[in-house]
């Protein structure tokens, strides 16, 4: 497989941190020609809409910059507020941990070739 | 039969900045574990809370926050209030809609919020503010 980028989130963002990054990970997807994106949210105490949203725009913008998106380590109670609060993170790779996640990059390549 | 709740601690927190929104939610977690909720219904309230401060400054103007321990009956829970002095909500059957936005958003703020909670009052008067009312009871 080609190169992956991984991104862990440590702290709470304020909005425009998460928008920040949400401009980082595209510019850096294209400067280094990666295919596969991993974020890792499990140090994520909760996801509210703004974050739920940063995170999908991020996988949309990567998806055009020919990058697969796949988000690991959503704590299940997060699972469950996001699908109650009405986010469904529809179209976007989900893994229980980064070997997964790398599984799922993986063959999101292959399957491209 | 339902008892009126009684106030037992209360502390209040101005929301002026998207930074204010990230203490507001630490202040509501910290709350919610103090008072010994469950990971799910800490997760539940925090959200709720993190969306009504968010609504506060992005379309109150800002506004202040109360978080409360509130008690009816053998009853123990979480009270959070926002107030703000914005332009209120226009159409509130609307905003209480998925999917409904004006600010750019997905829409899913007020309504998401609801549902995460077990109690949700929204007064909003035009030109005066709005002023939204969530309780998570302790299971």
């Amino acid at each position: 497989m080609g190169k992956c980028l991984l991104v862990t989130i440590q702290v709470d963002m304020h909005d425009q941190l998460a928008m920040t990054l949400q401009d980082d990970l595209a510019t850096a997807i294209a400067a280094q020609e990666s295919n596969g994106l991993l974020i890792d949210i499990s140090a994520l105490e909760i996801v509210d809409s703004f974050i739920g949203r940063m995170i999908a725009n991020t996988a949309a913008m990567c998806r055009v910059l020919d990058a697969d998106t796949v988000v690991v380590g959503m704590q299940p109670a997060v699972a469950i507020t996001l699908v109650e609060l009405g986010l469904t993170l529809k179209g976007i790779y989900t893994a229980l941990n980064v070997e997964r996640g790398m599984a799922v990059l993986e063959r999101a390549a292959m399957a491209r070739l | 039969m339902s008892v009126a709740p009684v106030v037992t601690k209360q502390e209040s927190f101005h929301l002026h900045s998207s930074t204010d929104v990230v203490v507001a939610r630490r202040m509501v977690r910290d709350w919610a574990q103090g008072l010994g909720l469950s990971v799910l219904d800490l997760t539940k309230v925090v959200t709720a809370a993190s969306e009504l401060a968010r609504n506060a400054v992005v379309h109150g103007g800002g506004g202040v926050m109360h978080v409360q321990v509130v008690h009816a009956g053998d009853r123990e829970g979480l009270r959070v209030i926002f107030k703000d002095q914005g332009p209120g909500i226009q159409e509130i059957d609307r905003a209480m809609q998925d999917g409904y936005t004006t600010g750019g958003g997905m829409g899913i703020g007020l309504p998401g919020a609801k549902r995460l909670v077990n109690e949700f009052d929204l007064l909003s008067t035009p030109a005066e503010g709005t002023c939204i009312t969530i309780v998570r009871w302790k299971a």
